[in-house]
């Protein structure tokens, strides 16, 4: 499986006549990690002559096998970050391997291993959709023969085996979605990039691209990048990084980062909150914030719903009757919102440069 | 590991067992320009009603202003009837249409995201930029190819021979036209001002290749411009190749460097080198990291 090392060397000279590998371009034994990179940097020229970091000093790891998500706003450096993976940008600092291969020093070695789905569609509209993929195919080195098996397997597998000898642009924005996914697994890619793979489709075929996943996931062990803003999608995987401003401010399991910052936020309302804020703040345990607001007043706790009875019966026992009452545990939004100090909703664009 | 490993025999393919030998780097990139070029194919027979209306022009040109001036223009002016004369130039006006517009592909890739899923592929940029120039040159030639069916119509017999010369002329004129095309393309970057210059230049590029007229009437510093004007050398290959396989059709001087017509070979081989020096620019715009 692993090629010749010398293979993606002469990648920018112009000719590759250089067929010996020089000593020490032999890529690193894989690690545990699909992909790991260490204070990777990208910088832009800016538009006052200084330069903008989009990226600034990531240090990610990703498991073989997972499905992890990147999350942050627009702007956030998200799709900068795919580039630098994917060996379509360079950085201007750190390292990156992917697959066990150096992007720096083996870029093509790189591209073979890693599929990509392209936040714009990236798809020749005039093209079937058999014709789209089989080009895709013998770009990516295959034999005619593998090319038409492969093209075949990947068109039923998705759903679209029906509709091969149909022209692209005449299939809706789901399809099409599809299509693109088909053809960023067409040569068996260790590592799949998404980059917002949902967005702009209505919610059916969301839920399609996500069963898509999953199965490919639990047969193939495929382990999934997946950028997105969209926090139930980000949900749905094993781990996810928090990106913002072009830094790295969390990562790890879902449940983890929302135990982080611990308690489930508990929301009474009674007709009477000033009278009922003494009450509770007696009740609840010492230390313990509350907060008036419009929907009645709101405290985090640990295991808040089994609160809820007994701060009940304090305002009973006070003559005060509660009218609402719940009891929600930490969303990514609060971790968000945690780490950030805004919501992922409102958060727009960070200024550019803002760390320099 | 690469160059050797193709012309070997029995070089192990993907075409035995599930798990064959991965392929050799040089067979990877030849797969990539070959799948660059079926694309274009590809494009070519699915957009027919395109392609007739690039062919129509130059029928229309040959057949309507041909024969209208044929009669107006003594065939002693020009050594042979005017529809004749007129052939050799409207092969390069169809050849050089699809050889640009292949080019302009690159920027409307860009545009449409394709690129991206180009520049993708596990092989190197130069690889991507020779496909592209390779598909211009092979649609352009297959386009070239349907009006050289027309021969007969304006007197040229069907010679192998003769056929083979412009074949052979019109390969190397739309790769070079590919070529200088792509190079465009990499340095402007962008779809309008690639149409703007295209419309301010191709008629006077047209009208300095010799193909509607000889160039030995035009002004001194018009003659200059044409030793200039790829589209010039191409209609000069395929007359001069005309008149060697029909010695009898006399023809009149093309280009000529300082007053001397340069020899056939010369020519062509100007053509290739322009075409070779503008891909091997390209290729290096187009490969600068980002």
């Amino acid at each position: 499986m692993q090629p010749h090392a010398g293979a993606d060397a002469p990648e920018r000279a112009p000719l590759p006549t250089s067929a010996t590998a020089p000593e020490g371009a032999r890529p690193e034994a894989r690690g545990p990690y699909a992909i790991s990179t260490r204070g990777l940097v990208k910088s832009y020229p800016g538009p006052d002559g200084g330069v903008t970091p989009a990226v600034h000093g990531l240090d990610l790891d990703v498991h073989q096998g997972e499905t992890f998500a990147f999350l942050g706003p627009n702007g956030a450096g998200k799709s900068t970050t795919i580039s630098l993976l994917c060996a379509l940008a360079r950085p201007t600092a750190g390292t990156a391997t992917v697959a066990g291969v150096d992007v720096l020093t083996h870029p093509g070695q790189v591209r073979r291993q890693v599929g990509m789905l392209f936040q714009h569609s990236a798809l020749d509209m005039e093209l079937t959709v058999q014709q789209n993929l089989r080009v895709h195919a013998r770009l990516y080195g295959m034999s005619r023969r593998d090319a038409h098996r492969r093209t075949t397997e990947t068109l039923d597998a998705i759903g679209l085996g029906d509709r091969r000898r149909a022209p692209v642009r005449t299939l809706s924005g789901g399809m099409r979605r599809r299509l693109e996914l088909a053809r960023g697994l067409l040569h068996e890619p260790r590592v799949l990039f998404l980059d917002e793979p949902t967005t702009g489709l209505d919610p059916h075929a969301r839920a399609q691209v996500w069963d898509y996943l999953r199965q490919l996931r639990e047969r193939q062990g495929t382990t999934l990048f997946i950028t997105t803003h969209y926090l139930d999608e980000a949900e749905n995987c094993d781990r996810l990084a928090i990106i913002d401003g072009g830094r790295l401010v969390a990562q790890g399991p879902p449940a983890a980062l929302k135990a982080a910052i611990g308690n489930d936020r508990v929301v009474l309302r009674t007709h009477d909150d000033p009278a009922a804020d003494r009450v509770v703040r007696r009740a609840a345990p010492p230390g313990t914030l509350t907060t008036p607001g419009p929907d009645g007043i709101s405290l985090r706790l640990p295991d808040g719903s089994s609160w809820i009875p007994r701060l009940c019966a304090a305002l009973a026992a006070e003559g005060i009757p509660v009218r609402a009452a719940s009891a929600t545990p930490p969303t990514l939004d609060d971790v968000f919102f945690h780490h950030t100090g805004r919501s992922i909703h409102t958060a727009g664009p960070k200024a550019a440069g803002e760390g320099l | 590991m690469t160059a050797p490993a193709v012309t070997a025999p029995g070089n192990p393919d993907g075409h035995a067992g599930p798990h064959p030998a991965p392929p050799s780097r040089l067979r990877r990139e030849l797969r990539a320009v070959h799948a660059l070029v079926h694309r274009d194919l590809l494009r070519l027979s699915l957009q027919r009603t395109h392609t007739a209306l690039m062919l129509i022009q130059p029928v229309l040109y040959l057949f309507i202003l041909g024969g209208g001036l044929a009669a107006l223009i003594p065939t002693a002016a020009l050594g042979v009837g005017y529809q004749l004369y007129l052939f050799p130039g409207m092969l390069m006006m169809t050849v050089q249409s699809p050889a640009i517009m292949v080019g302009i592909r690159l920027i409307t890739d860009k545009q449409t995201g394709y690129l991206r899923e180009l520049l993708m592929a596990p092989v190197s940029r130069a690889t991507l930029l020779l496909g592209n120039c390779a598909g211009g040159t092979v649609v352009a030639t297959v386009q070239g190819a349907v009006l050289l069916a027309l021969a007969g119509a304006v007197g040229l017999p069907y010679d192998p021979l003769l056929l083979a010369l412009l074949l052979t002329g019109m390969i190397l004129a739309s790769f070079t036209i590919t070529a200088l095309a792509l190079a465009l393309a990499v340095s402007l970057g962008r779809a309008e001002l690639f149409h703007m210059l295209l419309g301010l230049v191709m008629m006077p590029l047209l009208f300095l290749s010799g193909g509607f007229f000889p160039l030995d009437n035009l002004p001194d510093w018009a003659r200059g411009l044409a030793a200039l004007n790829p589209l010039a050398y191409g209609v000069d290959l395929l007359r001069r190749s005309i008149s060697l396989s029909v010695p009898h059709e006399a023809t009149t001087v093309g280009i000529e460097w300082f007053g001397h017509q340069p020899p056939l070979l010369l020519e062509a081989g100007v053509l290739l080198t322009a075409g070779v020096l503008a891909l091997l620019y390209a290729t290096r715009r187009f490969s600068r990291p980002e």
